[in-house]
């Protein structure tokens, strides 16, 4: 049963943590670089601009799913097994959403590196 | 990439390194959560290594948004894998623990991997990409 809830957490933290990343993602992007956002506007009304991006809370809401259940998978599950496990199938699964939702160029030195990645986080929980 | 985009990756590193490890520590000190009370998760707040978990993780999120506001997500997501490395050598430095070969065999896939996406451009220039300033910071990162 421990295993169970410890895995399905981690899946739960996977899909949470993929969507919210291309969201606020796709959030930022439209927004612009934040530097030049906060020297034009001003820190509140460059705040105001963030958080009005159609994208941004729902990826925010997102990510506190993927958080509320990293905590769940944390008081089941080792650090050592939930962290990497959860870190290197986002990598992964991020890497396709990319490309998919936010028609990144994933060429094949960001393919290796989310392999390496994903592959050198999972060996560093052995 | 200048120096202070360099600045902000490491920001993005270090703050989400040392905040998940405060909250592994304040979590340990909770127990296990059972499914019917679930509210203990949101007390859990309330414990001081959680909380200052919770403050370092803050700190990693406006650094990863302003990341993600100039670069890929493909290529800030590895950058922040680097924590794993920082976190192994914080417990080599500092806490004398021995790092075992697959451990260090990690720490060198993990180190590739970010050093080859790092090597080339931080923003592919999109397929359909309509906003002119993302686009003009695409060009120069490619010409640079």
């Amino acid at each position: 049963m421990k295993d169970a809830y410890t895995w399905s957490a981690i899946a739960m933290i996977v899909i949470a943590s993929t969507t919210g990343d291309v969201l606020l993602s796709h959030a930022m992007k439209r927004v612009g670089h934040v530097g030049d956002l906060l020297r034009q506007h001003g820190l509140l009304r460059g705040i105001g601009r963030v958080l009005s991006t159609p994208t941004f809370l729902p990826g925010v809401l997102a990510m506190a799913v993927g958080f509320y259940s990293l905590l769940f998978a944390l008081s089941w599950g080792n650090l050592s097994l939930v962290a990497p496990a959860s870190a290197s199938l986002t990598f992964v699964g991020n890497a396709f959403a990319a490309r998919i939702f936010l028609h990144e160029r994933v060429g094949r030195r960001r393919w290796i590196a989310a392999l390496l990645v994903a592959g050198g986080v999972a060996l560093m929980a052995v | 990439m200048t120096f202070r985009k360099y600045l902000v990756l490491a920001g993005v590193t270090v703050f989400s390194a040392t905040g998940d490890s405060l909250l592994a520590r304040g979590m340990k000190g909770l127990g296990n959560v059972s499914l019917h009370d679930l509210s203990s998760l949101f007390l859990a707040i309330l414990n001081p290594w959680i909380a200052g978990g919770i403050l370092l993780l803050l700190a990693f999120f406006a650094s990863y948004m302003s990341a993600l506001s100039w670069a890929d997500l493909t290529y800030v997501l590895p950058a922040s894998s680097l924590g794993y490395v920082l976190v192994a050598l914080i417990a080599l430095l500092v806490f004398h623990e021995e790092i075992s070969v697959t451990r260090w065999l990690g720490i060198a896939m993990i180190s590739s991997g970010v050093g080859l996406v790092a090597a080339g451009p931080s923003l592919t220039p999109a397929r359909k990409r309509r906003h002119s300033s993302a686009h003009d910071a695409a060009t120069q990162e490619v010409q640079s």
